[in-house]
Formats: C-alpha cells, structure tokens, sequence
C-alpha cells in the first residue's frame, strides 16, 4: 500500500499514462516475437529476442530513474553520457599521451549535468562548446606531442559534442523554466525519448517491409526512402497524438516537433553509422544484446535532443525566463 | 577473517570499479576452466589484469585462485605483502628462473614449488609467461616456467586468455585509471606435448589467433 501512496505522490498521471502505453508496446512487442516463433520455428529468432528483452531492461531503467526523483534523472543521464563517451573513445585511435586530457574530458561529464541541476542555463549552453573546446587543448599541448594533435583534438571533442553535450540536453528538458501542464520536466523527456527511439524502430519496420531506393548507399546500405519517410509519417502521427498529453506545443508545433524528431533521428543514425564505417565496425559494443554497444541506441538521440530542446526553448524558454 | 576481508574486496571494491570503470567485453566464457586444478595464461599490461582474471570464475571458486606475481615487487613493505599474500592471495615466485647459484651440493632451487603446490591442492593458478607487464599492448616473448609448470600437472589444462584494454585502462607507472571498455577473449586448452619450444610457440599463436578476434583501436 505505502508502495502505491509513494508513486502517487510522485507520478505525474500523464507521466503514468505514457510509461503504460510504453510497457503496453513492450507486452506486444514480446507477444509479436512469441508468435513469429511459433509461425516459423526454423528462423533463428534469438537476435530479436535479444533485441525486446534489451528494451525490457532499458525501459524499466528508464522509467524508474525518470520516478524517482531529478536528481536520480541527472545521474541516469550522466551515467549514459558516459558509457557513450567510453564507448567512442575505446573505439577511436587516441594518443598514448594524452591519458590525462582523456581523464579531464571523462570530467566535464559530472561538471556538465551539474550546471543542468543549478539550472544554470548560461553554462550549461557553453562549458563543452567553449571552456572544454579551449581547455583540453592547452593539456595536449602542455604535455608536448604534435604528432597527430590535429586529430586528436578534433576527434576528443566531437566526441565530448555528441556523447555529453548533445545528451545532456534530455536532463536539461527536465530543468527547464516551462510551464508544462501536462507532466512537466519528465513529459517532455518522455515525448523526446519514445518518439526517438519509435521512430528509429518505425523507419526499421518500414524499411524492412517495403524499402527499395537506397539512401545513401555509401554509408549505410540498408537505410531507404520508403524506410526513411514511412517511419517519418508515422512518427509524425505519433507526435501530434502525443504532444497535447504530454508537452506544452500546439497543434501546428506538434507536427513540426514530429518532423525534426524524424528527421532528426535518422541523420543522427547514419552519422554514427558513418563513424562506425570509418573505423570498420559493424556495432559499437556488446553493451546491450540484440542492439550492439550503447552508441547504437543513442546515435539518433544524439541529434533529436539538442534539436528538440532548442525548438522548446524558442518557442516558451526565453518567454518564461524573462517574465519569471 | 581474511577470506571474508578477500571477499569484501572483490565484491565492494573490484566487482564494481571493473563493472562501471571498464566495462568487459567476454567472448568465450564457456571456455574457462569450472574447477582446479586450471593454469590461467594470460598477457600481462596491468596491475588490473590479475583482478580482471580473478572476477571472471565463479564466486566460488574465489578462494582457490591464486595469481603467481613477482616476490621482489609484491613482497616489499609489510603492507603490500600482507595485501597481496592474504586479500589477493599470491604465489610469490623469484625472478630470473633457476639461475640462481645454489650453494655446492645443494638442488637448485625451485622458483615454481608454491605454484605447482597450488595445482596439487587442486587450486586455480593465474600466470603471465610474459614474466612482466613490460610495454603496455605489446606481446613480449614467453618464458618457459608455464611449460614446467604444465608438465608436472597434466591434469590441468592450459587455457590462454587474451586481454586488451587494460594497459590503456592502468599501464605501468600510472595511478589514476582512465576508463576503457576492455575485452577478454578465452581459448581453447593448449595440448601439452613433449617439446618445450613447440609448447611455447603453440601458446604464443594461440595467443595471436585470439587477438586477431577482435578489432582493436590504435594507441600509440
């Protein structure tokens, strides 16, 4: 009983109503994967297996860490920034000097989510695009190897961009000064999320039953323009039938929120897929069964959140700030 | 009281710094030996090759592993012997092999007594032939104590264990980690045979066949 007063206490009902309809799709999703093995028994399921079991596990975290409280939010995200960050630099070529400069990157991360839980909008928008782009040089050069500096300073930090700063901007959703009657902070992490991650697995789906025209061949053979619109149109859908339970957007805004969330999401999947080709990689990790390493689930999030998160600060942020 | 304090160290400490520091990437667990008598074989780039190697048997197999490591390293204050001797449960083996002078008359000495010992007691022995942890990911040659060692206890299997990332992770020297997501890839027992040099190339190709596995980022 005490269990149940606790999370009225704490669940937002339309919070409660999405993470439902998030666990509804998880039950037909495991039910689908059921049947498909009994149809046909002699295919070898167990990678989609794998696959729903993984978005079990990553979904109950995720909704427990988005529950409890904000500061549990920060962390989660926190943790998942830097579970991508290691992932990409143990992918990448980096220098054996600069262990160090790699340490002070690993610490932006903790520094990053706490300008979020200040609130503190100002450096939350530039410590990695300004302080960390100019810091983590100058520890490069003070350690004195040029062989190969170019690089790695490059490559450290479009790997702080994409894996800290571009995540963090899900935590900053729940920090920010909007008037969101319908869940807050956690509704608007809840729309980014699900829409992300569905629409990866809509493009999949459409792709899968009906895609012919290849995309962009080059980088990822198996991305087509049936796959790319069909799980756009369908995210977009989605997005105007989510957006009055769960943000603030009208209408109009929910449509146009679908449209970057879909487009978005498939620019993030193919850069990552980009970056997994230069290296010769098929998948980032073994992190997550069925999906690969961690980088192979947050490659789409990597652009639908900051994107996101600027259109809602357009829209409302600045308003509120000024009048608050 | 130090089986328990070995137990809090593993489970509190090492199980937890290996699981959200690094981050391991094990490909054929079912390769690794149940039960001792075992000779684990693995490269050496770093103090947490040992702890890695030690979390990856089962529990309870916990206090039958016993990592071979070098006396004039491990055994030099009080404190780090009393560490490694009780918490990790060392062997401690003399460098540099039989060549010490033994006194006129006497058997020289035998640098693997305790660890053939640890074999007879039917325990888990972990060795780096590799002697150090020499330049991080870098192979350096064999030495020849795995093969004596083997010999003795045929009973025990030879199982290679290929590591890379660890001496990205803590190479020598170095005393903060930087994480790294770290693989381990296991091998087939090695047959023993009966020439020594056949044995060692053996183990050292299986070794590069396990690394040939993975893909691995360049670190220069």
């Amino acid at each position: 009983m005490d269990v149940f007063a606790f999370l009225r206490g704490r669940l937002d009902p339309a919070v409660a109503w999405a993470l439902g309809g998030v666990f509804t799709l998880l039950v037909v999703a495991t039910l689908a994967v059921w049947l498909l093995g009994r149809w046909k028994p002699r295919a070898d399921w167990s990678e989609l297996r794998a696959r729903v079991r993984t978005w079990w596990v990553m979904a109950g975290v995720f909704a427990v860490a988005l529950v409890l409280s904000r500061k549990v939010s920060l962390v989660f995200f926190a943790f998942v920034s830097f579970l991508a960050l290691k992932e990409y630099l143990s992918l990448i070529p980096t220098r054996r000097a600069d262990r160090g400069v790699l340490l002070w990157a690993y610490l932006a991360i903790p520094v990053q989510y706490l300008w979020i839980g200040m609130g503190w909008y100002g450096m939350f928008i530039i410590f990695i695009p300004v302080y960390a782009f100019l810091f983590l040089p100058m520890r490069m050069v003070l350690i004195g190897e040029t062989e190969g500096f170019l690089r790695a300073a490059g490559t450290l930090h479009w790997g702080l961009m994409a894996m800290v700063f571009s995540i963090s901007h899900v935590a900053a959703l729940l920090v920010l000064p909007v008037k969101n009657p319908h869940g807050g902070g956690p509704g608007l992490v809840l729309f980014l999320v699900f829409l992300t991650q569905f629409n990866d697995v809509a493009q999949y789906l459409w792709g899968k039953s009906l895609g012919r025209h290849r995309v962009i061949p080059k980088v990822s053979p198996n991305k087509t323009w049936e796959g790319l619109l069909g799980g756009a149109a369908t995210t977009l859908l989605l997005a105007w039938l989510l957006a009055p339970r769960l943000t603030p957007l009208t209408p109009v805004q929910s449509l146009q929120a679908g449209l970057i969330l879909g487009l978005g999401g498939f620019v993030g999947d193919v850069v990552i897929s980009a970056l997994k080709r230069d290296l010769g990689i098929k998948d980032s990790g073994t992190l997550l069964p069925g999906h690969g390493g961690i980088l192979d689930r947050v490659d789409s999030l990597s652009y639908t959140a900051p994107l996101f998160f600027h259109f809602v600060w357009y829209l409302y942020g600045p308003l509120v700030t000024r009048i608050g | 009281m130090n089986r328990l304090l070995r137990w809090l160290f593993f489970w509190g400490v090492v199980r937890p710094v290996i699981l959200v520091v690094l981050g391991l990437n094990v490909r054929h667990r079912e390769r690794l030996p149940r039960d001792g008598p075992a000779l684990l074989v693995a490269n050496h780039n770093s103090h947490l090759d040992t702890m890695v190697l030690m979390t990856l048997l089962p529990t309870r197999l916990l206090p039958k592993i016993r990592p071979v490591a070098a006396a004039d390293y491990f055994l030099k204050g009080p404190l780090l012997s009393w560490f490694a001797l009780e918490i990790v449960g060392i062997l401690p083996v003399a460098r540099g092999g039989a060549k010490g002078k033994p006194a006129p008359g006497d058997p020289p000495p035998d640098p693997l007594a305790a660890a053939a010992a640890a074999l007879e007691r039917g325990e888990v022995v972990i060795l780096f032939p590799e002697g150090s942890r020499g330049e991080p990911e870098r192979l350096a040659d064999f030495k020849a104590g795995v093969w004596h060692l083997a010999r003795r206890h045929p009973a025990a299997p030879v199982v290679p264990v290929f590591l890379h990332g660890l001496g990205k992770t803590l190479p020598r020297g170095s005393v903060l980690p930087v994480p790294f997501f770290c693989d381990v890839f296991v091998g087939e027992p090695v047959p023993l045979g009966d020439d020594k040099a056949a044995f060692l190339a053996e183990l050292k190709a299986r070794m590069q066949g396990l690394a040939a596995e993975g893909r691995f980022s360049v670190w220069e």
